[in-house]
């Protein structure tokens, strides 16, 4: 049998079944991974640049270890790889990309956007980061600097974006609810919606 | 091999492994031969060249290695940058 061509729940479950009888990992703590996993979304991330708007500490905690500052608000780092914070300033702008595959921080953001695994996205980032931020109709005040930050190997980054003007008195959850996805990738800045 | 301090001017071994057979490598083609600056060390952790094979992995220290994004591509805007993460085996001192 051709493992690529295998049932995907079959598969799933011989190899639990194996690693159960092997004694390296218990059935129950597969199934915590998994629903884990399927849990982490964006608004983890979101919840975490909201403190640090509002938390000068939380903030430094978040830029010098990510995955603590993760943990401080409850999301399950165990087993995750190291988390490093990319912050967004008047000199620079920070973008994630993985040009080898799609590296991305789970563990805060979940699954990868399908875009950040494709190879026009992966290319391009790389190589034309401003047309690409430029298609994403981000703009970039003159003079800003653009770090790409290509996640090959141990580490996973997430963007810390800047506080948009016009929040100044909201809440964490406030604050929370206007943090995107791309806003933690790069491809785009936090916006303040209309009223 | 040396360990880099930060701030260090390396070059990325223009080397291709994958031309002499199956391999697994954290090390962007786009960079090879290429100098850049030792940003700051990330760790030390198990090779995943062999990790890949699951042959015994020696452990490396992992470098963020900033590069000057034109020069790489010939073409974009000056001061504009790239940061990877490059293993300790991968660099020399430039």
């Amino acid at each position: 049998m051709n493992i690529l061509e295998a049932d995907s729940e079959k598969l799933l479950t011989a190899v639990r079944d194996l690693l159960a009888a092997k004694g390296l990992v218990s059935s129950a703590e597969i199934s915590e991974r998994i629903a884990i996993t399927d849990a982490a979304n964006p608004g983890q991330g979101a919840r975490m640049v909201a403190k640090a708007w509002t938390d000068s500490a939380y903030r430094a905690l978040m830029l010098a270890d990510g995955a603590k500052a993760a943990e401080e608000l409850g999301i399950p780092m165990r087993g995750a790889p190291p988390l490093g914070v990319l912050e967004n300033t008047a000199e620079v702008h920070n973008l994630v990309v993985c040009t080898l595959c799609s590296c991305y921080p789970r563990a805060v953001l979940g699954y990868p956007p399908f875009w950040f695994k494709s190879a026009a996205y992966r290319a391009r980032g790389v190589r034309d980061p401003r047309g690409l931020l430029t298609e994403w109709g981000t703009v970039l005040p003159a003079g800003v600097k653009i770090r790409v930050v290509d996640s090959t190997a141990d580490y996973r980054w997430m963007v810390l974006p800047a506080r948009p003007a016009g929040t100044e008195g909201w809440s964490e959850a406030q604050l929370a609810a206007i943090v995107r996805e791309g806003d933690m990738i790069g491809v785009t800045i936090p916006v303040v919606p209309a009223h | 091999m040396p360990d880099f301090a930060a701030g260090a001017r390396v070059r990325v071994r223009n080397d291709w492994p994958e031309t002499r057979g199956p391999v697994h490598i954290r090390t962007p083609h786009y960079l090879r031969g290429l100098q850049g600056t030792v940003v700051r060390q990330l760790g030390v952790y198990p090779n995943p060249e062999d990790l890949a094979f699951t042959r015994p992995a020696a452990s490396h220290a992992l470098y963020h290695v900033a590069f000057d994004q034109p020069a790489v591509w010939q073409e974009g805007h000056a001061g504009d940058e790239l940061l990877v993460e490059i293993y300790q085996h991968w660099l020399e001192p430039a």
